[in-house]
């Protein structure tokens, strides 16, 4: 049995460590992942590689920030309903409380020079860590020719997109992601002697 | 009145911005501007503030745009509703999450859809690296410090498990991007 005092301590664990991630996170929710996964996954072990990769499948397709789906996720698996407030909340707070200020207090931020070279640096780790998420990833996904096959066309396919601008959602592709590979499911049911079906 | 209409116009972001808040832009910017609450550049110069300051993209545009609009409370309400959508869902998937992931269909759907994901977001880092390192217009000049920078960048988080024996963490590096943003720019 848990104790009210234990669970008020992991309430609190759960604001102060995502607080500390929603602190840190530049670029947006992709850039995230990376400090989720070193945090969450390698650090606390609140949750193993394989439900990181569920997570961020989930994450990537239902609405509204990945931050926000992520820090859900998480709190709700580690504390249910309470976690999952307390966890949301603490990846909200810092950038509440800082672009509040910003908004009220400091008219012409980008051109505080200090602050404008900062954030030149940064942009360039973002992609490093974005990249360094999805590899860590790949390291952990089944390797047949299906999934390899997928995660190669997902990669050129966006990249194209992302290069020449076309307009082509990262949805559609991975509604033609599902169903090729549902497509190759039944194809194996079907080798398999096709006594499978029910 | 104000707060209900920064209510709902958020939330109707929360609820159809799939894939992050790059892919989100225009749908904010849809409903930013069809409200009559910034003009185009004010936009553009909250979308950069929002990029350089930490916090998801999307939170950031809902705080900035709720408090320039409504003050404080304006700003409560924008955040809430821009949150609400995907805490609601996530909630929904967790508790039926269990249940799902015991049909062998639902878990060939989500086989496929991992290593899509997974391609995805490689994308964005490949293509992020080299929007930095590269001048964006026909002649793609490479842009030679941020191409050093950057290798460095790599090397330190791809390397420091071999090298050092000690995994450099996120958190370190965006910390050490910062400095050398401001010894180099």
């Amino acid at each position: 049995m848990k104790t009210t005092a234990a669970k008020t301590d992991k309430l609190i664990e759960l604001l102060l460590t995502f607080a500390k991630i929603g602190f840190f996170t530049f670029g947006g929710g992709y850039a995230m992942l990376a400090i989720i996964e070193n945090i969450c996954v390698e650090r606390k072990k609140w949750i193993t590689p394989d439900e990181m990769a569920r997570l961020t499948v989930v994450a990537e397709s239902t609405p509204g920030p990945i931050a926000i789906n992520c820090a859900t996720f998480i709190g709700y698996r580690i504390a249910g309903l309470g976690g999952s407030v307390f966890a949301t909340l603490g990846i909200v707070l810092p950038s509440f409380v800082i672009i509040f200020s910003v908004s009220r207090f400091l008219d012409n931020f980008l051109e505080i020079g200090i602050v404008a070279s900062a954030f030149k640096g940064i942009r360039l780790a973002i992609g490093v860590l974005i990249f360094e998420a999805a590899v860590k990833m790949m390291r952990k996904i089944r390797r047949d020719a299906v999934s390899v096959a997928i995660l190669v066309t997902s990669f050129l396919v966006m990249l194209a997109v992302d290069l020449f601008a076309w307009s082509f959602s990262s949805v559609s592709l991975m509604l033609v992601a599902a169903f090729v590979s549902l497509l190759f499911f039944f194809i194996r049911n079907r080798k398999r002697g096709g006594s499978c079906s029910e | 009145m104000i707060y209900l209409e920064l209510f709902l116009g958020f939330l109707r972001v929360g609820c159809f911005a799939f894939g992050g808040a790059y892919s989100a832009i225009p749908l904010i910017r849809d409903v930013v501007i069809s409200s009559g609450w910034l003009t185009d550049d004010a936009l553009t110069d909250m979308i950069a503030v929002s990029e350089s300051t930490p916090g998801p993209i999307m939170i950031n545009l809902a705080t900035y745009v709720g408090s320039v609009k409504g003050g404080f409370l304006g700003s409560v309400v924008a955040t809430f509703a821009v949150v609400l959508p995907s805490f609601v869902i996530i909630l929904l998937v967790m508790v039926i999450f269990q249940r799902l992931m015991k049909n062998p269909y639902v878990e060939a759907v989500i086989n496929g859809l991992i290593p899509c994901v997974i391609g995805i977001i490689s994308a964005v880092g490949g293509y992020m690296m080299l929007r930095c390192c590269f001048a964006t217009g026909a002649d793609w000049a490479p842009d030679f410090k941020a191409l050093f920078l950057t290798a460095f960048l790599a090397l330190l988080m791809f390397g420091s498990k071999p090298l050092l024996r000690k995994k450099l963490s996120p958190i370190m590096l965006i910390l050490i991007s910062a400095v050398l943003g401001i010894l180099f720019y």
